[in-house]
């Protein structure tokens, strides 16, 4: 059980993790969203490597939340969204005939920018997921190891059964990382997951990072690229390309974190990294 | 340096002296229009309450009306009979009234679902007597009168109500809640029964409460489908059965000063319920979000 350890925000973080001879989990070919006529991202050629964490940068407006949403076919719930190009995921493409998006939401879970509990108990929280999907076997042990896997079992084991609005932000989204967990997804995207919570409820976030890509594949979008260099083993760098009906969101570059942050190959992305744009 | 005197000075000046006058006249009429809102029904409610108490007794709330030439007697009937076409009403508009609101929110397509309040709105804008000859036509002619009938008369009055009011309840339910349901692999069907209706039953309860409250006040749909009732309490619907409005008009227009203070304390009741129903409803939310915030 991890303790709940004395807080540095200046963690040395471990070396990260190289993508060679690794599963593909994703790889999005051609991925083109738009939303009614606006292009949001367009032609994405990206690979997500099995237990790393990868992480999506960029500017505003790059459509990085719009590309990891059409990972679990989330943006299906947008009206006007249109998704074209291919999301294979171990192969098989998410967005062919037959797929069924709650299938795919099953295996590959998300954690969303604000907390977002449900207004049940924080133990009913974490159950709710469990019985939707018939894992009903030793509910509270399932319930026990998610909230202990995110960091929060020692802070909530007194109160399972008082309301989830009486915790913390931070505390909240690591309930909502708890309750993502603990239907054993094989994925689980995270999108901006800290982006609401203080630097100390940060690093706790980017701690369980660390420790759930053990068993998980994490696909995290950011804006801060400090956290981006701390957490993660690869990272795509997303721009908005400017055209003359607004603009949309292109990836530049891929490649492993050390890399994007230290030489990138493209000079978009080293002007972004250095703070000379975005 | 002299003419940039006036431009830090903190004081009024004439212009924004009429400004703050405008200001408070303006803030004193809006005051004013709500305190009348207050006004009128608490003149109503001591209206009634005045002429109406006097006439409350055990006898009033347990005996049926006194036959010809005897004096006493109560309204035991037209209460129960109100009790019976009101619960009636309410198992059958409610989950409707729910359901709709759910396919309006939840899955149909925005056109549809704004055609669909169009229609609502229609319906909670018919005339309640137009209600009242639809159903006779439909349901009494050839066949009677009977309590059940009536409910079907108030159900469909309180079917817009319920509708609308859940439907704006439902809206009220941030989407991320319903995202972090399916982003668990749920359905839409599990997503909406397991997160988004518990997350708004205080908003359901509150405009079921509303629509009870209009029903039970409905007297014209229920003159032509269950007014003419024997003198004795019934519980059965398929017996026709007084209810407390058609009782509140039928008293009314007794030749008897008896019966007009019964009437009178009649309406009293009906306002009571209201109230205490409202006020119950409005508990019953606040406790339920504090239950949950806690």
């Amino acid at each position: 059980m991890p303790a709940v350890a004395p807080i540095e925000i200046a963690q040395a973080r471990e070396a990260p993790l190289s993508a060679a001879g690794r599963e593909a989990v994703f790889e999005t070919r051609g991925l083109t969203v738009s939303y009614g006529k606006a292009l949001a991202v367009a032609g994405v050629d990206l690979s997500i490597y099995r237990n790393l964490v990868t992480a999506i940068i960029g500017p505003s407006g790059c459509g990085k939340s719009t590309y990891l949403r059409s990972l679990n076919r989330m943006n299906d719930l947008i009206p006007a969204a249109r998704v074209e190009g291919e999301v294979l995921y171990h192969g098989q493409n998410i967005y062919a005939d037959g797929v069924d998006p709650v299938e795919v939401r099953r295996r590959i879970g998300m954690v969303f920018q604000k907390p977002n509990p449900f207004p049940k108990s924080i133990y009913d929280n974490v159950a709710w997921g469990l019985r939707v999907l018939g894992m009903k076997d030793d509910l509270d042990g399932r319930v026990e190891r998610a909230l202990t896997q995110a960091a929060l079992w020692d802070e909530v084991k007194d109160r399972l059964k008082k309301g989830a609005f009486g915790l913390s932000g931070g505390q909240q989204q690591r309930l909502c990382l708890a309750r993502a967990i603990a239907v054993e997804p094989d994925v689980v995207l995270l999108d901006e997951p800290a982006s609401a919570l203080d630097p100390i409820a940060t690093s706790k976030i980017e701690d369980l990072m660390h420790e759930l890509k053990n068993e998980y594949t994490l696909v995290i979008v950011t804006h801060n690229m400090q956290q981006a260099a701390r957490v993660a083993d690869m990272t795509a760098f997303f721009t908005l390309e400017r055209s003359e009906s607004g603009g949309h969101g292109v990836l530049v570059e891929y490649d492993e974190t050390p890399k994007i942050f230290t030489q990138p190959s493209d000079k978009r992305t080293e002007g972004y990294v250095t703070g000379r744009f975005g | 340096m002299a003419a940039d005197a006036g431009r830090y000075t903190l004081t009024l000046s004439r212009r924004t002296k009429r400004r703050k006058a405008v200001n408070l006249l303006m803030q004193g009429i809006a005051t004013l229009a709500a305190l009348s809102a207050v006004a009128v029904l608490a003149l109503v409610i001591a209206s009634v309450a005045e002429r109406g108490a006097g006439a409350l007794s055990w006898d009033f709330f347990t005996k049926t009306a006194a036959t010809f030439g005897e004096s006493g007697g109560g309204v035991a009937n037209a209460l129960v009979g109100s009790l019976v076409l009101v619960a009636l009403a309410t198992a059958m508009a409610l989950p409707v009234g729910v359901l709709i609101a759910i396919y309006v929110s939840e899955f149909a397509k925005p056109r549809i679902a704004d055609a669909s309040k169009l229609v609502l709105d229609v319906l909670n804008g018919l005339p309640s007597i137009i209600i009242g000859v639809f159903v006779y036509g439909l349901l009494v002619v050839g066949s009677g009168q009977a309590a059940w009938k009536g409910s079907f008369a108030l159900a469909i009055i309180m079917l817009p109500l319920v509708a609308r009011s859940t439907q704006e309840v439902l809206a009220l339910v941030p989407a991320t809640l319903r995202e972090g349901a399916l982003a668990l692999g749920a359905s839409r069907w599990r997503t909406v029964l397991g997160v988004v209706l518990p997350t708004s039953l205080g908003g359901i309860l509150t405009g079921t409460v509303l629509a009870v409250a209009r029903a039970a006040g409905e007297t014209a749909p229920l003159l032509f489908v269950t007014s003419i009732a024997a003198n004795t309490v019934t519980w059965d619907p398929r017996q026709p059965v007084l209810s407390i409005p058609v009782d509140i008009f039928a008293l009314s227009e007794s030749p008897d000063p008896a019966d007009h203070a019964r009437a009178w304390a009649l309406a009293l009741v009906l306002i009571s319920f209201i109230l205490v129903a409202s006020l119950t409803a409005r508990a019953a939310l606040v406790r339920y979000r504090s239950r949950l915030e806690r």
